[in-house]
Protein backbone atom coordinates (compact mmCIF):
# COMPACT_ATOMS: atom_id res chain seq x y z
CA UNK A 1 0.00 0.00 0.00
CA UNK A 2 1.06 3.43 -0.79
CA UNK A 3 -0.77 6.92 -0.57
CA UNK A 4 1.82 9.07 -1.63
CA UNK A 5 0.21 11.38 -4.47
CA UNK A 6 3.17 12.93 -6.35
CA UNK A 7 2.00 16.45 -6.59
CA UNK A 8 -0.38 19.41 -5.22
CA UNK A 9 -2.32 19.34 -8.97
CA UNK A 10 -2.90 15.89 -8.77
CA UNK A 11 -3.91 15.83 -5.39
CA UNK A 12 -6.94 18.14 -5.83
CA UNK A 13 -7.54 16.92 -9.24
CA UNK A 14 -10.86 14.82 -8.27
CA UNK A 15 -12.80 17.97 -6.21
CA UNK A 16 -16.02 18.69 -8.44
CA UNK A 17 -18.31 21.45 -8.52
CA UNK A 18 -20.40 21.50 -5.31
CA UNK A 19 -18.62 19.59 -3.36
CA UNK A 20 -18.42 19.89 0.68
CA UNK A 21 -14.63 20.14 1.68
CA UNK A 22 -14.01 19.99 5.01
CA UNK A 23 -10.68 22.24 5.71
CA UNK A 24 -8.67 22.01 8.50
CA UNK A 25 -6.59 24.49 10.51
CA UNK A 26 -7.99 26.64 13.32
CA UNK A 27 -6.31 30.18 12.01
CA UNK A 28 -3.73 29.50 10.27
CA UNK A 29 -2.72 26.87 13.04
CA UNK A 30 -2.86 23.29 10.83
CA UNK A 31 -4.08 24.81 7.74
CA UNK A 32 -3.43 23.47 4.38
CA UNK A 33 -2.41 26.58 2.73
CA UNK A 34 -0.42 25.12 -0.51
CA UNK A 35 -3.56 22.42 -1.13
CA UNK A 36 -6.25 25.21 -0.68
CA UNK A 37 -3.77 27.49 -3.17
CA UNK A 38 -3.36 24.29 -5.68
CA UNK A 39 -7.42 24.28 -5.65
CA UNK A 40 -7.54 27.88 -6.19
CA UNK A 41 -5.02 27.16 -9.50
CA UNK A 42 -7.39 24.64 -11.03
CA UNK A 43 -9.98 26.78 -11.17
CA UNK A 44 -8.27 29.61 -12.44
CA UNK A 45 -6.91 27.11 -15.27
CA UNK A 46 -10.48 25.44 -16.00
CA UNK A 47 -13.36 27.15 -13.98
CA UNK A 48 -13.52 24.13 -12.00
CA UNK A 49 -14.29 23.11 -8.84
CA UNK A 50 -16.58 25.90 -8.10
CA UNK A 51 -20.08 26.35 -6.16
CA UNK A 52 -17.97 24.75 -3.07
CA UNK A 53 -19.68 24.49 0.55
CA UNK A 54 -16.78 24.77 2.96
CA UNK A 55 -16.46 23.46 6.09
CA UNK A 56 -13.63 24.99 8.29
CA UNK A 57 -13.61 27.19 12.00
CA UNK A 58 -13.54 30.43 10.73
CA UNK A 59 -13.75 32.32 7.36
CA UNK A 60 -9.78 33.50 6.24
CA UNK A 61 -7.58 35.77 6.99
CA UNK A 62 -6.16 38.21 4.58
CA UNK A 63 -6.08 37.40 0.82
CA UNK A 64 -4.58 33.90 1.04
CA UNK A 65 -5.68 30.58 1.76
CA UNK A 66 -9.44 30.30 2.74
CA UNK A 67 -9.84 33.78 2.18
CA UNK A 68 -8.05 33.35 -1.19
CA UNK A 69 -10.73 30.35 -2.27
CA UNK A 70 -13.74 33.15 -1.29
CA UNK A 71 -11.87 35.54 -3.14
CA UNK A 72 -11.84 33.19 -6.38
CA UNK A 73 -16.07 32.98 -6.08
CA UNK A 74 -15.60 29.16 -5.56
CA UNK A 75 -17.31 29.07 -2.03
CA UNK A 76 -20.70 28.57 -2.65
CA UNK A 77 -21.69 28.19 1.55
CA UNK A 78 -19.85 28.42 4.64
CA UNK A 79 -20.12 26.47 7.67
CA UNK A 80 -17.84 27.63 10.32
CA UNK A 81 -18.19 28.82 14.40
CA UNK A 82 -16.07 32.58 13.90
CA UNK A 83 -16.32 34.18 10.87
CA UNK A 84 -13.85 36.99 11.97
CA UNK A 85 -10.17 37.69 11.99
CA UNK A 86 -7.70 39.91 11.94
CA UNK A 87 -8.38 41.22 8.87
CA UNK A 88 -11.52 39.27 7.64
CA UNK A 89 -12.58 41.70 4.81
CA UNK A 90 -13.20 38.90 1.89
CA UNK A 91 -15.35 36.87 3.75
CA UNK A 92 -17.27 40.03 5.17
CA UNK A 93 -17.99 41.76 2.01
CA UNK A 94 -18.95 38.61 0.27
CA UNK A 95 -21.12 37.86 3.25
CA UNK A 96 -23.20 41.99 2.88
CA UNK A 97 -23.69 41.48 -0.28
CA UNK A 98 -24.95 38.07 -0.11
CA UNK A 99 -22.71 36.48 -2.34
CA UNK A 100 -22.31 33.77 0.58
CA UNK A 101 -24.38 32.06 3.27
CA UNK A 102 -22.83 31.33 6.14
CA UNK A 103 -24.46 28.27 8.61
CA UNK A 104 -23.18 29.74 12.17
CA UNK A 105 -22.71 26.51 14.40
CA UNK A 106 -20.81 26.79 17.91
CA UNK A 107 -17.39 25.57 18.17
CA UNK A 108 -17.97 22.96 20.21
CA UNK A 109 -20.65 21.94 18.23
CA UNK A 110 -18.98 21.60 15.13
CA UNK A 111 -16.34 19.73 16.30
CA UNK A 112 -18.81 17.11 17.69
CA UNK A 113 -20.87 17.73 14.14
CA UNK A 114 -17.63 16.00 12.66
CA UNK A 115 -16.83 13.55 14.56
CA UNK A 116 -20.54 12.43 14.72
CA UNK A 117 -20.12 12.56 10.96
CA UNK A 118 -17.03 10.81 10.86
CA UNK A 119 -18.27 8.21 13.75
CA UNK A 120 -21.41 7.05 12.01
CA UNK A 121 -23.71 8.76 14.54
CA UNK A 122 -26.28 10.63 12.78
CA UNK A 123 -27.62 13.03 15.86
CA UNK A 124 -26.70 14.05 18.98
CA UNK A 125 -27.79 16.21 22.20
CA UNK A 126 -25.75 19.22 23.39
CA UNK A 127 -26.31 22.03 25.71
CA UNK A 128 -24.63 24.68 24.14
CA UNK A 129 -27.08 26.54 22.30
CA UNK A 130 -30.10 25.67 24.30
CA UNK A 131 -32.16 28.82 24.88
CA UNK A 132 -30.43 30.51 22.33
CA UNK A 133 -30.89 32.40 18.56
CA UNK A 134 -28.57 29.23 17.45
CA UNK A 135 -31.12 26.71 18.80
CA UNK A 136 -34.28 27.68 17.08
CA UNK A 137 -35.87 25.22 15.19
CA UNK A 138 -33.95 22.50 16.94
CA UNK A 139 -35.36 19.51 18.98
CA UNK A 140 -35.18 19.47 22.41
CA UNK A 141 -34.93 16.86 24.98
CA UNK A 142 -34.53 16.66 28.89
CA UNK A 143 -31.84 14.39 30.10
CA UNK A 144 -31.49 14.34 34.11
CA UNK A 145 -33.59 17.67 34.61
CA UNK A 146 -31.46 19.57 31.93
CA UNK A 147 -32.24 20.48 28.37
CA UNK A 148 -30.09 19.02 25.45
CA UNK A 149 -29.94 20.61 21.66
CA UNK A 150 -30.05 17.80 19.20
CA UNK A 151 -27.67 18.50 16.77
CA UNK A 152 -26.97 16.65 13.09
CA UNK A 153 -23.82 15.02 12.03
CA UNK A 154 -21.24 16.62 9.64
CA UNK A 155 -19.84 14.92 6.94
CA UNK A 156 -18.31 16.02 3.29
CA UNK A 157 -16.82 14.64 0.39
CA UNK A 158 -13.39 15.47 0.54
CA UNK A 159 -11.34 17.40 3.54
CA UNK A 160 -8.09 19.38 2.78
CA UNK A 161 -5.87 18.29 5.77
CA UNK A 162 -2.50 19.48 6.89
CA UNK A 163 -0.37 16.97 9.41
CA UNK A 164 3.45 16.89 10.40
CA UNK A 165 4.75 13.58 9.44
CA UNK A 166 2.85 11.18 7.41
CA UNK A 167 3.80 7.17 6.67
CA UNK A 168 3.10 6.25 2.52
CA UNK A 169 0.11 4.21 4.60
CA UNK A 170 -1.54 7.56 5.60
CA UNK A 171 -0.59 7.22 9.40
CA UNK A 172 -0.28 10.68 10.51
CA UNK A 173 1.27 13.06 13.57
CA UNK A 174 0.71 16.47 13.95
CA UNK A 175 2.48 19.78 15.10
CA UNK A 176 1.61 21.44 18.34
CA UNK A 177 -1.88 23.21 18.47
CA UNK A 178 -2.25 22.62 14.26
CA UNK A 179 -3.78 19.00 15.31
CA UNK A 180 -7.54 21.05 16.19
CA UNK A 181 -9.88 19.82 13.61
CA UNK A 182 -7.64 18.05 11.46
CA UNK A 183 -8.03 14.46 12.67
CA UNK A 184 -11.69 15.06 12.87
CA UNK A 185 -12.13 15.67 9.60
CA UNK A 186 -9.84 12.77 8.45
CA UNK A 187 -12.62 10.93 9.79
CA UNK A 188 -15.70 12.57 8.51
CA UNK A 189 -14.75 12.92 4.57
CA UNK A 190 -14.85 10.07 2.02
CA UNK A 191 -11.89 11.45 0.74
CA UNK A 192 -9.24 12.70 2.84
CA UNK A 193 -6.45 14.39 1.35
CA UNK A 194 -3.11 15.67 3.44
CA UNK A 195 -0.37 17.71 2.89
CA UNK A 196 2.77 16.65 5.33
CA UNK A 197 6.10 17.84 5.94
CA UNK A 198 7.65 14.68 5.13
CA UNK A 199 6.39 11.13 3.88
CA UNK A 200 8.24 8.52 5.87
CA UNK A 201 8.33 4.75 4.91
CA UNK A 202 5.51 2.52 6.32
CA UNK A 203 6.97 1.53 9.80
CA UNK A 204 8.77 4.83 10.54
CA UNK A 205 5.96 6.31 12.45
CA UNK A 206 6.11 4.22 16.32
CA UNK A 207 2.37 3.20 16.46
CA UNK A 208 1.57 4.76 19.72
CA UNK A 209 2.69 8.16 18.13
CA UNK A 210 0.09 8.00 15.47
CA UNK A 211 -3.20 10.43 16.01
CA UNK A 212 -4.55 9.65 12.72
CA UNK A 213 -4.65 5.76 11.92
CA UNK A 214 -3.84 5.78 8.25
CA UNK A 215 -7.57 4.37 7.48
CA UNK A 216 -8.81 7.40 8.09
CA UNK A 217 -6.75 8.86 5.20
CA UNK A 218 -7.17 8.44 1.51
CA UNK A 219 -4.14 10.46 -0.08
CA UNK A 220 -0.59 12.07 1.17
CA UNK A 221 1.42 14.90 -0.47
CA UNK A 222 4.62 16.04 0.73
CA UNK A 223 5.02 19.83 1.31
CA UNK A 224 8.52 20.36 2.96
CA UNK A 225 8.45 23.75 3.98
CA UNK A 226 4.73 24.58 4.39
CA UNK A 227 3.76 28.11 4.68
CA UNK A 228 1.85 29.52 7.86
CA UNK A 229 -1.05 32.31 7.47
CA UNK A 230 0.42 34.38 10.15
CA UNK A 231 3.85 35.32 8.14
CA UNK A 232 2.44 35.55 4.98
CA UNK A 233 -0.50 38.04 6.01
CA UNK A 234 2.50 39.82 8.01
CA UNK A 235 4.22 40.43 4.46
CA UNK A 236 1.47 41.00 3.10
CA UNK A 237 0.88 38.24 0.25
CA UNK A 238 -2.32 37.85 -1.62
CA UNK A 239 -2.89 34.81 -3.80
CA UNK A 240 -3.78 36.13 -7.01
CA UNK B 1 -8.41 53.72 45.54
CA UNK B 2 -10.48 55.23 42.96
CA UNK B 3 -14.50 54.97 42.75
CA UNK B 4 -14.04 52.16 40.57
CA UNK B 5 -11.72 48.94 39.96
CA UNK B 6 -9.62 48.80 37.00
CA UNK B 7 -10.28 46.08 34.62
CA UNK B 8 -6.69 45.01 36.07
CA UNK B 9 -8.26 44.91 39.44
CA UNK B 10 -11.30 42.71 38.46
CA UNK B 11 -8.99 40.77 37.07
CA UNK B 12 -6.93 40.45 40.01
CA UNK B 13 -10.13 39.69 42.27
CA UNK B 14 -10.99 36.90 40.03
CA UNK B 15 -7.75 35.52 40.22
CA UNK B 16 -8.13 35.22 44.09
CA UNK B 17 -10.60 32.70 43.95
CA UNK B 18 -8.83 30.27 41.77
CA UNK B 19 -7.75 27.30 43.92
CA UNK B 20 -4.33 25.57 43.20
CA UNK B 21 -3.84 22.88 40.55
CA UNK B 22 -7.73 24.27 38.99
CA UNK B 23 -8.57 23.71 35.46
CA UNK B 24 -8.79 27.15 33.81
CA UNK B 25 -10.50 28.49 30.65
CA UNK B 26 -10.46 32.44 30.08
CA UNK B 27 -12.09 33.70 27.55
CA UNK B 28 -10.35 35.65 24.49
CA UNK B 29 -9.69 39.26 25.51
CA UNK B 30 -10.09 40.92 28.97
CA UNK B 31 -10.90 37.34 30.77
CA UNK B 32 -7.37 36.44 29.63
CA UNK B 33 -5.76 39.18 32.52
CA UNK B 34 -6.66 36.83 35.34
CA UNK B 35 -3.49 34.57 34.59
CA UNK B 36 -1.17 37.72 35.61
CA UNK B 37 -2.76 37.73 38.61
CA UNK B 38 -2.27 34.08 40.35
CA UNK B 39 -1.52 34.27 43.69
CA UNK B 40 1.93 32.99 44.78
CA UNK B 41 1.97 29.57 45.97
CA UNK B 42 -0.78 28.28 43.65
CA UNK B 43 -0.54 27.50 39.74
CA UNK B 44 -3.69 26.79 37.74
CA UNK B 45 -3.77 25.04 34.60
CA UNK B 46 -4.80 27.13 31.59
CA UNK B 47 -6.96 25.41 29.04
CA UNK B 48 -7.37 26.80 25.44
CA UNK B 49 -10.20 25.58 23.53
CA UNK B 50 -8.67 25.05 20.37
CA UNK B 51 -6.31 22.29 21.73
CA UNK B 52 -3.26 22.74 24.14
CA UNK B 53 -3.41 22.46 28.38
CA UNK B 54 -1.15 24.25 30.24
CA UNK B 55 0.13 26.91 28.32
CA UNK B 56 1.91 29.23 29.55
CA UNK B 57 2.69 33.35 28.08
CA UNK B 58 3.49 34.91 24.83
CA UNK B 59 6.95 34.51 23.35
CA UNK B 60 9.39 36.81 22.93
CA UNK B 61 8.77 38.57 19.65
CA UNK B 62 10.47 36.46 16.69
CA UNK B 63 10.00 33.62 19.02
CA UNK B 64 6.21 32.52 17.51
CA UNK B 65 5.70 29.23 16.58
CA UNK B 66 2.18 29.95 14.77
CA UNK B 67 0.99 26.40 15.21
CA UNK B 68 1.39 27.32 18.81
CA UNK B 69 -1.55 29.29 19.50
CA UNK B 70 -4.14 30.13 21.56
CA UNK B 71 -7.74 30.93 21.19
CA UNK B 72 -7.15 34.56 20.76
CA UNK B 73 -5.27 33.21 17.92
CA UNK B 74 -2.06 34.58 19.69
CA UNK B 75 1.45 33.00 19.82
CA UNK B 76 2.11 31.36 22.98
CA UNK B 77 4.15 29.18 25.23
CA UNK B 78 4.35 25.51 26.75
CA UNK B 79 4.83 24.84 31.06
CA UNK B 80 5.78 21.23 31.84
CA UNK B 81 3.64 18.98 31.68
CA UNK B 82 1.71 20.42 28.95
CA UNK B 83 -0.58 18.44 26.19
CA UNK B 84 -2.29 18.88 23.07
CA UNK B 85 -5.56 17.68 21.50
CA UNK B 86 -7.64 17.42 18.68
CA UNK B 87 -11.07 19.89 18.87
CA UNK B 88 -13.50 16.74 19.84
CA UNK B 89 -11.65 16.01 23.19
CA UNK B 90 -11.16 19.86 23.97
CA UNK B 91 -14.82 20.70 24.22
CA UNK B 92 -15.32 17.07 26.17
CA UNK B 93 -12.80 18.78 28.59
CA UNK B 94 -15.58 21.87 28.83
CA UNK B 95 -18.98 20.03 28.10
CA UNK B 96 -18.33 16.86 29.78
CA UNK B 97 -17.98 18.70 33.46
CA UNK B 98 -13.80 18.49 33.60
CA UNK B 99 -13.03 22.08 33.74
CA UNK B 100 -12.87 23.74 37.19
CA UNK B 101 -13.68 27.69 36.23
CA UNK B 102 -14.45 29.38 33.20
CA UNK B 103 -13.95 32.81 33.10
CA UNK B 104 -15.62 35.00 30.60
CA UNK B 105 -16.73 38.68 29.76
CA UNK B 106 -19.77 39.73 29.09
CA UNK B 107 -22.36 42.56 27.54
CA UNK B 108 -25.23 41.16 30.02
CA UNK B 109 -25.94 39.31 32.94
CA UNK B 110 -29.13 38.04 34.40
CA UNK B 111 -30.31 37.17 37.83
CA UNK B 112 -31.02 33.42 37.20
CA UNK B 113 -27.35 33.62 35.78
CA UNK B 114 -28.29 33.84 31.75
CA UNK B 115 -25.29 35.35 29.92
CA UNK B 116 -25.12 37.77 26.54
CA UNK B 117 -21.81 38.00 25.38
CA UNK B 118 -21.72 37.22 21.50
CA UNK B 119 -23.84 39.17 19.59
CA UNK B 120 -25.14 42.77 20.01
CA UNK B 121 -27.71 41.88 17.30
CA UNK B 122 -28.33 41.25 14.15
CA UNK B 123 -26.18 44.05 12.13
CA UNK B 124 -22.49 42.57 10.53
CA UNK B 125 -21.44 39.26 10.43
CA UNK B 126 -22.44 36.75 13.42
CA UNK B 127 -19.62 34.88 15.13
CA UNK B 128 -19.93 32.78 17.99
CA UNK B 129 -16.43 30.49 18.45
CA UNK B 130 -16.62 28.59 21.65
CA UNK B 131 -18.74 31.03 23.97
CA UNK B 132 -21.93 29.08 23.90
CA UNK B 133 -19.93 25.73 24.63
CA UNK B 134 -17.34 27.49 27.60
CA UNK B 135 -21.36 28.31 29.17
CA UNK B 136 -22.17 24.78 29.84
CA UNK B 137 -19.47 22.34 32.03
CA UNK B 138 -17.63 24.28 34.22
CA UNK B 139 -18.20 23.60 37.57
CA UNK B 140 -17.87 27.34 37.87
CA UNK B 141 -18.88 29.89 35.09
CA UNK B 142 -17.41 33.20 36.52
CA UNK B 143 -18.38 36.79 34.58
CA UNK B 144 -16.04 39.63 34.67
CA UNK B 145 -17.44 42.97 33.46
CA UNK B 146 -17.55 46.47 34.30
CA UNK B 147 -20.77 47.07 36.53
CA UNK B 148 -22.40 48.96 34.22
CA UNK B 149 -21.81 50.05 30.28
CA UNK B 150 -19.98 52.66 28.81
CA UNK B 151 -23.02 54.86 28.97
CA UNK B 152 -24.22 54.01 32.99
CA UNK B 153 -26.83 51.65 31.67
CA UNK B 154 -27.22 48.39 34.18
CA UNK B 155 -25.49 45.71 32.40
CA UNK B 156 -26.68 43.30 35.57
CA UNK B 157 -30.27 43.05 34.60
CA UNK B 158 -33.56 40.95 35.52
CA UNK B 159 -33.26 39.43 31.80
CA UNK B 160 -30.75 40.00 29.49
CA UNK B 161 -32.11 42.00 26.12
CA UNK B 162 -29.21 40.99 23.94
CA UNK B 163 -28.93 37.55 22.03
CA UNK B 164 -28.27 35.17 24.78
CA UNK B 165 -24.91 33.05 24.68
CA UNK B 166 -26.62 30.86 27.72
CA UNK B 167 -29.78 29.88 29.80
CA UNK B 168 -29.24 29.95 33.59
CA UNK B 169 -25.23 29.43 33.93
CA UNK B 170 -23.18 31.94 35.27
CA UNK B 171 -22.72 31.33 38.99
CA UNK B 172 -20.15 34.21 40.07
CA UNK B 173 -19.58 38.32 38.56
CA UNK B 174 -17.10 40.32 39.58
CA UNK B 175 -17.97 43.97 38.18
CA UNK B 176 -15.55 47.12 38.91
CA UNK B 177 -17.89 47.95 42.54
CA UNK B 178 -18.53 44.45 43.63
CA UNK B 179 -18.76 40.90 43.70
CA UNK B 180 -22.16 38.98 43.55
CA UNK B 181 -23.17 35.58 43.18
CA UNK B 182 -26.06 34.44 41.52
CA UNK B 183 -27.66 32.11 43.93
CA UNK B 184 -31.20 30.27 43.32
CA UNK B 185 -32.61 32.81 40.44
CA UNK B 186 -31.32 35.96 42.40
CA UNK B 187 -28.67 38.65 42.89
CA UNK B 188 -26.30 37.79 45.73
CA UNK B 189 -24.34 40.50 47.35
CA UNK B 190 -20.69 39.28 48.58
CA UNK B 191 -18.50 42.12 48.45
CA UNK B 192 -18.46 45.63 47.51
CA UNK B 193 -16.48 49.15 47.27
CA UNK B 194 -16.45 50.44 50.58
CA UNK B 195 -17.07 53.90 49.11
CA UNK B 196 -20.38 52.63 47.63
CA UNK B 197 -23.45 52.52 49.73
CA UNK B 198 -25.79 49.61 49.05
CA UNK B 199 -28.67 52.23 48.08
CA UNK B 200 -26.20 53.88 45.55
CA UNK B 201 -24.93 49.96 43.85
CA UNK B 202 -29.04 48.86 43.56
CA UNK B 203 -29.25 52.02 42.09
CA UNK B 204 -26.73 51.03 39.04
CA UNK B 205 -28.31 47.43 38.92
CA UNK B 206 -30.93 46.51 36.90
CA UNK B 207 -32.28 43.77 39.46
CA UNK B 208 -32.82 43.69 42.81
CA UNK B 209 -29.55 42.97 44.51
CA UNK B 210 -30.60 40.52 47.76
CA UNK B 211 -28.61 40.35 50.85
CA UNK B 212 -27.94 37.24 52.74
CA UNK B 213 -25.05 37.25 55.44
CA UNK B 214 -22.60 39.64 55.60
CA UNK B 215 -21.58 42.00 52.27
CA UNK B 216 -17.81 42.63 53.02
CA UNK B 217 -15.59 45.35 51.96
CA UNK B 218 -14.06 44.67 48.14
CA UNK B 219 -10.41 44.97 48.83
CA UNK B 220 -8.17 45.30 45.97
CA UNK B 221 -4.56 46.08 45.62
CA UNK B 222 -3.11 48.76 42.98
CA UNK B 223 -1.70 46.14 39.90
Amino acid sequence: MNKTIPDLATAVSAIGDAAVVMIGGFGGSGAPIELIHALIDRFRATGHPKGLTVVNNNAGNGHIGLAALIEAGMVKKLICSFPRSADPVVFTQAYLAGEIELELVPQGTLAERIRAGGAGIPAFYTPSSFGTDLAVGKPVEVFEGRSYVQERWLKADFALIKADLGDTMGNLTYRAAGRNFNPLMCMAAKVAIVQVSRIVAAGQIDPEAVITPGIFVQGLVEVREPQQEELLNRSGAVYA
Amino acid sequence: MSDKLSNAQIAWRAAQDIEDGAYVNLGIGFPEMVAKFQPPGREAIFHTENGILNFGEAPAAGQEDWDLINAGKKAVTLKPGAAFFHHADSFAMVRGGHLDVAILGAYQVAENGDLANWSTGPKGVPAVGGAMDLVHGAKRVAVITEHVTKDGKPKLLDRCTLPLTGVACVTRVYTSLAVIDIDAGRFVLREKLAAISIEALQALTGAKLHLQGAVTDLIVPEV
